[in-house]
């Protein structure tokens, strides 16, 4: 097979020549594009030494932002896994009046700028916001003094908002692909429908599950834009991405090069991410397949 | 009645795919719901399965009203279109899917789907994953996995449409008698013909969401009882100005059904067909199509194409050659009702003494 594949004239789109230009063209703008500015960054991050790497890493503010990032990555993927379950059931199990609508509410992550998303939360959640109220009225009820913008649960909500899509969208084409009749035919033998879920639905979407919590866990760890709105303490809500702007807009010497030390804590993350995303979309294609 | 349905009604949005439907089975028997693309059919075993709600009308279980009952309250086994086995379970874990959720010991489990795996003669394939096995291996485990929970009434939405034509045969009579000796009430989808006629006990014909006639095959087959019955049973052709036929009036009727055992050819110089040579109709032969026992013989008689069966054991004919043509009866439709019309010139006993005409005294066709 392979052998007249590769002896035979392609056809319609496909010519050698032009798979030979493609694959030129795509391997230099992968390498300009995205290799080498994180190859120079890890490369930069090690221009004054180990040492100062090292020392770069471990300030009080980095470890800060680190652990905030990771807690609000950590929230958003508990967060989004449920709700994006939820509503890719919902989606492909269910039909209702406004499901187009609901599809449709579910992508406004993806279209509007997270600045604009972190923008209305603070118009939401401010002082005069529709929401205020509301969370006076539960803090006072609880006796907690919970704030949102400017502080950590303003953060935690903007990484929510814009990491939303990811899982849903992921597991509602397989959802679909898979069709009701297996759960039809549990349900039938009489299985409940959390039995039907844990046996038959969750080995369903399981690799695709896990492929939209690995990218909402990349997207919810590099969001700048939404979190930078909701956020003004360095050292306290700043999260790495953050502190990454926060040490390269200071300017001086020393601090451009930390600020490089910290970018490769993301892109080694980012790298940690991109192993796991390919071994799911492997197992992906494969039960794809079958 | 062991199934009865009563007057149901179902609509999909405007789509009423579902009207007026009324029908029983009796406790034990294998029937078919047997009617084209569309027609309902499928509709109708998810409403009595429960995995779809009636909207009007009562479904009945051994006497008791289930329209309101949980789909696995109802004591079903379903064996869907493609099987829908359970893709990430094995052979034994599908079979034993059903009991363990009924929370039976694990020695029960293994006894039961061992049994079952005997039944269907899958053992040894335990282990197999779906995708690991033929397509009618495939409806065995189906088979198996929608009987393990011991149901009253099993439904299976066309079990063989997803075979190999060649295995389809075997694969009929197989289902057909294990059926039989399980002696569970049995409903089965189909839009073939054959395939009802063959397997069922009783045949219930649906068209566009109504019931249109009910009965056993052979009564299905030789009274059908309306318009799309006759259209639809057989290899019927339609005859619009069926009164240019000699013996025949079509005056008051749309059009008639003409079915090839309705129709006799055969050439001038057969002496069996003398006495009626005067009634035959001049035909010419079209198209010649060998079925294996017998031939499909396309005849142009005056601008009306009819097909006729004929024998193998007879003389040869030929592609332009002419022949008398006779037509013995047929379905001649009003409306939505049918009427059997005989051939006028024959006397009234002619498609009783049909025989006279086809069999020489040998018994065997001489022509
Ligand atoms: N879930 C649904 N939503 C909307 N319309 C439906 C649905 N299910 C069935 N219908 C419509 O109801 C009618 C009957 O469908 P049904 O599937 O019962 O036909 P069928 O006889 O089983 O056909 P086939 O032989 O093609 O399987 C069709 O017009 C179909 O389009
Ligand atoms: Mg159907």
């Amino acid at each position: 097979m392979t052998d007249r594949k590769d002896n035979a004239k392609l056809k319609g789109i496909r010519h050698r020549s032009i798979e030979r230009v493609l694959i030129i063209i795509s391997t230099i703008f992968a390498a300009v594009m995205l290799v080498l500015p994180l190859g120079y960054v890890i490369v930069q991050s090690f221009s004054k030494g180990a040492a100062f790497y090292l020392s770069a890493i471990t300030t009080e503010n980095v470890i800060s932002a680190l652990q905030l990032s990771l807690f609000a990555a950590g929230i958003a993927l508990l967060v989004n896994t449920f709700f994006g379950i939820m509503a890719g059931i919902l989606l492909t199990r269910y039909s209702f009046r406004g499901k187009q609508v609901l599809g449709a509410l579910i992508d406004i992550p993806f279209s509007v700028s997270p600045v604009i998303a972190g923008l209305s939360y603070i118009m939401l959640f401010g002082r005069t916001g529709w929401l205020s109220p509301v969370v006076d009225d539960l803090n006072s009820l609880t006796g907690l003094g919970v704030k949102i913008v400017f502080a950590l649960p303003g953060v935690v909500l903007a990484t929510i908002f814009v990491t939303f899509p990811f899982i849903s969208r992921e597991i509602i084409p397989v959802l679909n692909a898979a069709g009701t009749d297996e759960e039809e035919a549990a349900g039938l033998m009489g299985a409940g429908a959390f039995t039907v879920f844990r046996r038959i639905t969750l080995p369903h979407m399981k690799w695709a599950l896990l492929y939209g919590m690995i990218l909402c866990t990349a997207r919810a760890l590099g969001e700048f834009g939404a979190v930078n709105a909701l956020s003004r303490t360095r050292g306290e809500t700043f999260t790495l991405p953050l502190e990454v702007d926060a040490l390269y807009l200071s300017g001086s010497a020393d601090s451009i090069v930390a600020a490089f030390a910290v970018s490769s804590i993301l892109v080694l993350m980012a790298m940690l991410l991109l192993v796991l995303k390919t071994f799911t979309e492997y197992h992906m294609n494969k039960t794809g397949r079958s | 009645m062991f199934v009865e349905l009563q007057d149901i009604n179902k609509s999909f949005g405007n789509v009423k795919a579902s009207q007026g439907v009324s029908f029983g089975i009796e406790k034990g028997k294998l029937s078919a719901l047997l009617g084209p693309s569309g027609s309902g059919k499928t509709t109708v075993l998810r409403m009595i399965a429960g995995l779809e709600t009636a909207d009007e009308g009562e479904i009945r279980i051994d006497g008791k009203r289930v329209n309101e009952l949980e789909p696995r309250e109802r004591g079903i086994g379903f064996v869907f279109q493609n099987y829908a086995l359970f893709r990430y379970m094995n052979v034994y874990e599908n079979i034993a899917f059903g009991l363990k959720v009924q929370k039976m010991s694990r020695e029960e489990v293994k006894n039961r789907v061992e049994e079952l795996l005997s039944l269907v003669e899958l053992k040894g394939l335990e282990k197999r994953f779906p995708n690991e096995l033929s397509g009618g291996q495939r409806q065995r485990v189906a088979f198996a996995r929608a009987l393990a929970p011991e149901p009253s009434v099993l439904l299976l939405d066309e079990p063989f449409a997803a075979i190999d034509a060649k295995v389809r045969g075997e694969l009929r009579r197989w289902l057909r008698d294990m059926i039989h000796r399980v002696g569970i009430t049995s409903i089965f989808v189909t839009h073939d013909q054959d395939e009802a006629v063959e397997v069922a006990d009783g045949i219930i014909v649906m068209d566009k969401g109504r019931i249109e006639q009910t009965g056993t095959p052979g009564e299905i087959y030789r009274t059908p009882k309306t318009a799309f019955v006759a259209g639809f049973i057989g290899e019927p052709v339609i005859i619009k100005d069926f009164g240019r036929l000699k013996g025949f009036s079509a005056e008051g009727y749309d059009h008639a059904v003409i079915r090839p055992e309705f129709v006799e050819a055969f050439k001038s110089d057969n002496a069996h067909f003398k006495k009626i040579l005067p009634f035959a109709e001049k035909g010419v032969i079209k198209d010649i199509v060998f079925r294996g026992n017998t031939y499909a013989v396309k005849l142009d008689v005056g601008g009306m194409e009819l097909v006729c069966h004929r024998s193998l054991e007879r003389r040869p004919i030929e592609i332009g050659e002419q022949m008398n043509v006779i037509v013995y009866r047929l379905f001649a439709v009003k409306g939505n009702d049918i009427e059997l019309m005989k051939n006028g010139n024959l006397g009234d006993d002619s498609s009783d003494q049909l025989e006279k005409y086809l069999y020489g005294d040998s018994g065997y066709f001489v022509g």
